[in-house]
């Protein structure tokens, strides 16, 4: 086996270990290349199926392409796809591009605090309707009790003491001085009533690994990763306002191969580019224990 | 050179508090320019902004908490590569009360560096942490003497911790590669050799990291893979039943026979399934994959699927492992917890304490009738129902374990051995029984002669209308003047059973009650019915046990049996409901339940 086998292996039966324990059970799609991977990768667990409801939670900032992308592959694909957000916030204006809060609290509003309701219920989910292509109100307002997230160990310091399976409280709060011991494949997944664990699959993965699997796989992903000419592209997918593109010359997945391995970026970290790390300490352990993916 | 074919190795870093762990990894990375632009100075700044001295270690201990307590709380992971291939090093905490989390670092291993202070010498986490190391089966140990610099590199202090540190891992049967004397806060025999040491001959730590070895005997090894769940995805017409799971070992080939233990159900492997993949005519350990088979099996998840033509695992109840303890509450004698065995559950109980053993020296605690956080024991363990597994020594992902206590893996442990035994917990427990029952003074005999019956356990199993059937037949039987009873699990489960959950780990309770209600039914001289939607023969077999005495008659609608401990014999067939119940009250006269005919 070689090395993307390994990762493919190790995640698929985290994937699998989720769907036997769970009854109510998601995976966060970001729409990003890491939770895309994520999604793909349960279509190599479950045999081209995807048996578990796919959680969007859209900001409204994000770039239009990617909300085109996400509805297509959920038709392709026949996901079962759900979305939420603020919309209290949105309707206020509560938003850093509204120049009312700054960037952290937007995250905590558009993203921390949608995610928080989202995933217990009680703000409304919306759910695509494949017979008309619409999303419509979704009748299920039961909590998710796993939550399948494509976090990875590499991308900064807090997620690289993250657990293959990890308890959060009733507020969603990561307790990181307690975490449950795991034990070769051996992972928590009994929890008291009112907690969930988040569950991450992609742990072990570097952003360079994501990319080669995603060309040994041919994975569809947004075209905004690649440089369409003006000598830029984004290397990390997030709200535009608050997302920079890198300067790069990479135009298709083995460029990107290329850049990463022996060029420019080999040494630069992967979410330079957004600024609420910067504000955080460069630690994001402020919103990550607050529930930020 | 293709990097897909990069070797990747996972390498943990252990040893006591403050013997310089974090720093070691810290210094490795710089050195080794392993880090991300721009980190170095960014925790050299926020070291300034603080007013601290910068260290290395802090380069890894990147959430706040740490930093205040100057400890690492958790295993992190970091990244760095050689010429010869990539590494995670995981940063294992040292503080005994983190304990858990250097377990779970360092179970994801395969070398271990252990990092003594040369200066303090070894201490209680280095021995424990020795300990674990070996029990983990971590193939390939290094010992660091640390902090060299503040013993002016001196190569007795080095050869005093050589030589006990040695002999400590002797009895524990561990022979690491090597010790080395470093500086960590230096860089003294870390990527470089020193020049401070020229006593010391060996390679820097460097040098060994690249020389640990991939050990992969497991290709080699019988094929076990544990069935993790069974698919029937219906969405597009798709109608393949797969067997999934990961190859634990061996190897594999469609067309091959296939034995599932504890079961030992039997079938042929059809297909390997895959998604975006090329078919596949044979696969082996490591793989993440599904098998449809020639036979619909109904298998449990947690069987273990194995080739025919290979050694097989054990199938049994009793076990002797070792295990050490991380959860809060100690570990009890015969309470019931949940062991987690490859991809099964089961209950499980403590019957025997051979050793407490004190893993910081190694000494034996003789008559520790539990096991204490964070101490190791060689201890018995029981199933309720059979398990497969092998020893340690023979495949290591099955002979390994954790225990599960309330909703928290409290203890891992590994399979030494398998204890053959003709005794039981319920046994025991049944025998103990039948000493107390305290009978009155009619017999049976006088109950049968008012009811014009002897009594009987009727359970009636499978399909979606076993409760149906079940209450037909005690309609029928009351009709013609029989002391019948019905009573159904859901009946249960709010009263007699609201102090247990339908968890699996309680199903075993659920099963117990209802044969301990049937040995009270049977024994008033009723004919007690009961219907199970799910129920194994281990479960026949608890109820068998616990009906005695009396006996019971097993109706199964998806076989088409009927039957009790001696025989069996086929039912009609017929969905009918009059033709089941006809057939059921057919098998009571023929086993002479009824004493008068006026059926």
């Amino acid at each position: 086996m070689d090395h993307l086998e390994k990762l493919e292996s190790k995640s698929v039966y985290i994937l699998r270990e989720a769907y036997r324990e769970f009854k109510n059970l998601c995976i966060l799609w970001s729409i990003g290349k890491d939770s895309t991977v994520l999604l793909w990768l349960a279509r190599k667990a479950f045999f081209g199926h995807v048996p578990i409801p796919l959680v969007h939670i859209d900001t409204q900032y994000k770039i239009p392409e990617m909300i085109d992308y996400r509805d297509n592959l959920a038709r392709e694909w026949n996901l079962n796809m759900v979305y939420g957000q603020n919309k209290e916030a949105l309707e206020q204006k509560l938003t850093f591009h509204d120049g009312k809060v700054d960037r952290l609290t937007c995250c905590k509003n558009l993203k921390t605090l949608a995610l928080k309701h989202t995933l217990a219920g009680d703000w409304p989910r919306y759910r695509m309707n494949h017979t008309t292509g619409q999303y419509e109100i979704d009748t299920n307002k039961e909590p998710y009790t796993g939550v399948i997230a494509g976090v990875r160990a590499d991308e900064e310091g807090s997620r690289s003491k993250e657990r293959y399976f990890s308890p959060r409280d009733k507020e969603n709060e990561w307790d990181v001085a307690d975490q449950p011991p795991e034990l070769w494949n051996q992972f928590k997944t009994n929890f008291a009533p009112g907690t969930h664990l988040r569950i991450h699959p992609l742990l072990d993965w570097t952003e360079l690994n994501i990319w080669e699997y995603i060309e040994r796989e041919n994975i569809p992903t947004v075209s905004l990763y690649y440089n369409q000419g003006d000598g830029k592209r984004y290397r990390s997918l997030g709200c535009w306002p608050c997302t920079k593109p890198v300067e790069s010359n990479s135009r298709t997945v083995k460029e990107i191969i290329v850049e990463l391995r022996s060029g420019k970026f080999s040494n630069i970290a992967e979410r330079s580019g957004r600024e609420q790390d910067k504000e955080d300490g460069g630690g994001l352990e402020t919103l990550r224990k607050d529930g930020y993916m | 050179m293709n990097q897909n074919t990069r070797e990747q190795m996972n390498i943990v870093v252990v040893g006591h508090v403050d013997h310089g762990k974090s720093t070691v990894i810290g210094r490795l990375l710089a050195d080794t320019d392993s880090l991300p632009k721009g980190k170095l100075d960014q925790v050299k700044a926020t070291c300034e902004r603080n007013a601290r001295p910068f260290e290395y270690a802090f380069l890894l201990d990147a959430l706040k908490d740490e930093q205040a307590q100057g400890i690492t709380i958790d295993t992190a992971r970091c990244f760095f590569k050689t010429k010869k291939r990539d590494y995670i090093i995981i940063d294992a905490p040292g503080h005994i009360e983190f304990l858990k989390n250097m377990v779970s670092g360092a179970a994801r291993a395969e070398a271990a560096l252990l990092v003594i202070d040369a200066h303090e010498g070894i201490q209680e986490n280095s021995k424990r942490h020795g300990y674990l190391i070996s029990m983990l089966g971590i193939p390939q140990l290094v010992v660091l003497v640390n902090k060299m610099d503040l013993v002016n590199y001196d190569k007795s202090v080095f050869d005093s911790v050589t030589s006990q540190y040695g002999s400590f891992l002797k009895n524990l049967g561990v022979t690491p590669i090597s010790f080395i004397p470093i500086s960590a806060r230096n860089g003294e025999n870390l990527a470089f050799r020193s020049e401070k040491m020229n006593w010391y001959s060996g390679g820097s730590v460097l040098e060994h990291i690249d020389g640990f070895t991939k050990r992969d005997e497991d290709h080699l090894k019988p094929f076990r893979m544990p069935v993790q769940d069974v698919y029937k995805f219906t969405a597009h017409n798709d109608d393949r039943r797969i067997f999934a799971g990961t190859i634990e070992t061996g190897q594999i080939s469609v067309g091959e026979k296939v034995i599932f233990l504890p079961s030992g159900k039997k079938s042929t492997i059809t297909s390997i399934e895959g998604f975006n993949q090329k078919p596949k005519q044979t696969i082996g350990n490591g793989y993440a994959t599904g098998f449809t088979l020639k036979d619909e099996l109904y298998l449990k998840r947690g069987e273990v699927m194995c080739r025919e033509d290979e050694r097989l695992p054990y199938s049994g109840t009793r076990f002797k492992a070792n295990i050490f303890w991380m959860g809060r509450n100690p570990m009890l004698l015969n309470k019931k917890y949940k062991l987690k065995i490859t991809a099964a559950r089961e209950s499980v109980r403590l019957v025997e304490i051979v050793t407490n053993i004190d893993a910081s020296d190694l000494s034996s605690i003789n008559g520790k009738q539990q096991i204490d956080r964070h101490d190791v024991a060689e201890c018995i363990l029981e199933t309720t129902k059979p398990i497969a597994f092998d020893t340690i020594d023979d495949i290591q992902s099955l002979g390994r374990f954790v225990i599960v206590d309330g909703y928290d893996i409290a203890g891992g442990g590994i399979i030494t051995s398998v204890v053959e035994t003709d005794t039981s917990i319920i046994t025991d427990a049944i025998k103990q029984r039948e000493i107390n029952w305290d009978t009155g003074f009619v017999t049976e005999k006088d109950r049968s002669a008012l009811f014009g019956h002897k009594s009987k356990f009727i359970i009636i199993t499978g399909g979606v209308n076993a409760d149906i059937v079940a209450k037909a037949l005690e309609s029928k039987l009351i009709k013609s003047k029989k002391a019948a009873y019905y009573i159904g699990p859901a009946s249960l489960k709010d009263g007699l059973d609201s102090d247990i959950s339908d968890d699996y780990i309680d199903r075993e309770e659920i099963i117990r009650r209802i044969g301990e209600l049937a040995r009270i039914m049977t024994d008033a001289g009723l004919l007690f019915i009961t219907a199970l939607s799910i129920a194994d023969e281990y479960d026949f077999d608890v109820l068998s046990k616990l009906t005695r005495p009396y006996e019971f008659l097993h109706v199964s609608l998806d076989n088409n049996i009927i039957k009790d401990n001696n025989h069996k014999r086929l039912l009609s067939g017929s969905h009918d409901l009059e033709v089941i119940i006809e057939s059921i009250v057919e098998e009571l006269q023929q086993k002479e339940v009824f004493t008068d005919f006026s059926i």
